[in-house]
C-alpha cells in the first residue's frame, strides 16, 4: 500500500481509513474461515483422543460401546482403496495420454470427452451412488452376492473409483503437458516411434505429478460416505472381508451408524465417532503429506 | 481411446440408470403430481408424491450456505490475491485446500454435536431444534468457501498488473482499483466459482443428512428440521430397499431432479467462463 501511496503524493486520511478497514474486513473473512477448520480440528480431537486406543482399533463394533471397535471398518476401507487404485491408475492415466498425446482436440468427439469429464467432476457423489447400486449392485454388471442386493467390495471400490476418477485424469494431463515438447521430438528424431517415446520418455517423467494426483484422489475417495450408503455398505460387520465378493463396510459408513445411533449416558457412541473420525483423520494427514513432499522432492524444472 | 471412452460411458451409466427407474416411477406418479405437489411422504398411506418440499429444502440450504460463503470466500479471495505477501499466500492456500479435504461427515458431526447446541444455541441464544436446517445450511457454506475463495482468487491473480498501475496512475486508492478495476476483470471466474459452489452445496449430503433432520418440509423455517432431496436419497437407501417396491423408485426420481439441476448449474458456469473470458495480451 505504500509504495503507490508514495507515487500518488496526497492520500487523504479518509481513504487511507477506509482502505484499512477493507483490508481488516477481507482479513476477518479469511480467518473466520481458517478459523472455524482450527475449530472443528480441536473438538474432534478432544472429544476422541481419550478413545483411540489399541482396543479401539483391534475390536469388532458391538452393541455396548465401550467394547466396540473398528477394525472390520478400517479393513473394508483398506480393501476398498487397493480396489479403487487398480482401477483408476490405468483408465485415468490411458485417458490422460489419449486426450494429451493422441486426440485431436477440434474433432467433436473429443471435446465431448473433456466436457463430459468437466461435467463428472461436479455430479454430485450421492448420484454416482445411485449409479453403483443400479449398474454395479442391482443391475447388468450385478457383483452383489446373488439375490441379496448387498454390494460387494468390488462394486463399492468401483463405485469410488468412478467417482475420483476425473481427479486422476485431470491430474495427469497436467503432469503429461508439463513435459516439454522438446523432450518428445528429441526422442522421435533420434527414430523413437510415439508409443516408444511416450513410454520411456513422457511418463517417467510424469510420474511424479501422476502419483500425486492418484493419492489425492484416493484421499476424496477414503472419506465419500453418501455413494456407499446408497449402494448398501452393511453398517454392522463383525468380520474382516476377505476378497473381492465379501459385503463390507467401511470407516464413514462406521461413523455415521455410530452418529446416528441413539446414544444414552450409560452406552454412548458419540466419543466412538470421534475416534473413528480422528483417525480417518490421522489417515488423511498421511496421504496429504506424502503427496506433498512427493511433489516438492520430484518436481522436475525445464 | 478405449479409456477416454469409460468417462463417456460413465455419463450415459449414470442418465441410464437414473431415468429407467424414473420412466417405471412416473407410470405410477403423474409428473405434474411430482413436480408440483407440496406434500412428500411416500411411506405414509394414502402415500403423496410431490417433491417441492425436498426441492425447498435443498435451496434453502443451499441459500443459507451461499450467503455464508459468498461474503467469507470472497474476502479471502480479495485478501490473497491482492493484499498478502507472497509468502502468507503461499502458506494460507493450502490451509484452505485442507479445509476442501476434510470428509464431509467429519462436517456432519461438528454441525450436529458442536454447532447447533455450542454455537446456535450457546452463543446466540437461538430457539432451534436439534436437527435444523440452519446449522446443516452455515456448516455446508464454510465447507464450499475453499471452491469460492480459490476459484475466485485464481481468477483475480490472473488479472494483469498493467491494469492496476494504470489505476493507481489514474489517482484511485488500492480499494477503488479492486472493487472498480480488479474485481468487474476477474468477474467471470467469480461468477462461475459462486455457480460451482452453489452446486456443490446442492449436492451436498452428509451434513444435511446428520444435521437438518428428515422431515419433509414444505415451508422456510430454518430453525425446524427438514429435509433435502440428497438427505431424503440417503435415508432411503440406508435400508435394504428391495428393488421394484415405490421405495426404491421414488430414490430414482429424486436422484434424476437433483442431477437435472446440477447439471444445469455445471453447464451455466462452463458456458460463462468460455463467453466472458477476457483475454488479455
Amino acid at each position: 500500500m505504500s509504495a503507490h501511496a508514495e507515487a500518488i503524493g496526497r492520500t487523504s486520511g479518509s481513504r487511507r481509513a477506509k482502505d484499512l478497514v477493507f483490508q481488516l474486513a477481507m482479513f476477518v473473512c479469511l480467518g473466520l474461515a481458517i478459523g472455524l477448520l482450527v475449530v472443528l480440528l480441536v473438538d474432534v480431537a478432544v472429544d476422541g483422543a481419550g478413545n483411540l486406543t489399541w482396543d479401539f482399533v483391534s475390536n469388532f463394533t458391538s452393541i455396548s460401546a465401550d467394547q466396540a471397535g473398528i477394525q472390520a471398518a478400517l479393513w473394508g476401507t483398506i480393501w476398498l482403496m487397493g480396489v479403487c487404485a487398480l482401477f483408476i491408475i490405468p483408465v485415468g492415466v490411458l485417458t490422460a495420454i489419449y486426450l494429451e498425446e493422441y486426440a485431436d482436440g477440434t474433432k467433436w468427439y473429443n471435446r465431448l470427452v473433456e466436457v463430459n469429464i468437466q461435467n463428472l467432476a461436479a455430479v454430485p457423489s450421492i448420484v454416482y451412488g445411485i449409479l453403483g447400486l443400479a449398474f454395479l449392485v442391482r443391475g447388468p454388471v450385478e457383483l452383489g452376492p446373488l439375490g441379496t442386493g448387498d454390494p460387494t467390495i468390488l462394486a463399492g471400490g468401483l463405485t469410488l473409483g468412478l467417482l475420483v476418477l476425473p481427479v486422476v485424469i485431470i491430474a495427469a494431463r497436467e503432469a503429461i503437458r508439463a513435459v516439454p515438447p522438446s523432450i518428445r521430438e528429441g526422442s522421435m528424431a533420434l527414430g523413437a516411434t510415439q508409443w516408444q517415446t511416450i513410454r520411456r520418455q513422457v511418463l517417467p517423467a510424469a510420474v511424479p505429478g501422476i502419483a500425486t494426483g492418484v493419492i489425492l484422489a484416493l484421499a476424496r475417495a477414503i472419506g465419500e460416505t453418501a455413494p456407499l450408503i446408497v449402494v448398501g455398505a452393511v453398517t454392522v460387520a463383525a468380520f474382516n472381508p476377505s476378497g473381492l465378493g465379501d459385503i463390507f463396510t467401511a470407516m464413514p459408513i462406521q461413523i455415521f451408524d455410530w452418529i446416528s445411533r441413539p446414544s444414552s449416558d450409560a452406552n454412548n457412541y458419540q466419543p466412538l465417532a470421534a475416534a473413528g473420525i480422528l483417525l480417518l483423520m490421522i489417515l488423511l494427514l498421511l496421504m496429504n503429506s506424502v503427496a506433498i513432499w512427493l511433489r516438492n522432492r520430484y518436481e522436475q524444472k525445464w | 481411446m478405449l479409456a477416454a471412452l469409460i468417462s463417456v460411458l460413465t455419463t450415459t451409466g449414470i442418465v441410464i440408470s437414473l431415468l429407467e427407474e424414473t420412466i417405471v416411477f412416473f407410470g405410477d406418479v403423474s409428473l405434474s403430481d411430482f413436480l408440483f405437489g407440496t406434500d412428500w411422504s411416500p411411506a405414509i398411506q394414502p402415500a403423496s408424491f410431490g417433491v417441492l418440499p425436498l426441492v425447498s429444502g435443498t435451496l434453502l440450504v443451499s441459500l443459507v450456505a451461499m450467503l455464508v460463503a459468498t461474503p467469507l470466500g470472497l474476502g479471502a479471495a480479495i485478501y490473497l490475491a491482492e493484499y498478502a505477501r507472497p509468502s502468507v499466500r503461499k502458506t494460507i492456500k493450502p490451509i484452505l485446500e485442507l479445509l476442501a479435504g476434510v470428509p464431509t461427515i467429519v462436517f456432519g458431526y461438528f454441525a450436529l454435536t458442536f454447532f447447533t447446541p455450542e454455537v446456535l444455541r450457546g452463543l446466540f441464544g437461538f430457539d432451534v431444534a436439534i436437527f435444523n436446517g440452519l446449522a446443516g445450511g452455515i456448516i455446508v457454506g464454510f465447507l464450499i468457501i475453499p471452491t469460492v475463495a480459490s476459484i475466485s482468487e485464481d481468477a483475480m491473480s490472473a488479472v494483469p498488473q498493467s491494469l492496476r498501475e494504470g489505476s493507481f496512475g489514474l489517482g484511485a486508492s488500492k480499494l477503488q482499483t479492486t472493487l472498480r478495476v480488479v474485481f468487474p476483470a476477474a468477474l467471470s471466474g467469480i461468477v462461475a466459482s459462486l455457480v460451482l459452489a452453489m452446486s456443490r452445496a446442492v449436492g451436498e449430503t452428509m451434513v444435511v443428512l446428520i444435521a437438518s433432520g428428515l422431515v419433509a418440509q414444505w415451508g422456510v423455517n430454518l430453525g425446524q428440521p427438514m429435509e433435502t432431496m440428497t438427505a431424503y436419497i440417503g435415508t432411503t437407501a440406508k435400508g435394504d430397499i428391495a428393488t421394484g417396491t415405490i421405495a426404491f423408485k421414488t430414490v430414482f426420481a429424486v436422484g434424476m431432479t437433483l442431477f437435472v439441476i446440477t447439471l444445469i448449474l455445471n453447464l451455466f458456469s462452463i458456458r460463462f467462463v468460455r463467453k466472458y473470458r477476457q483475454v488479455y495480451e
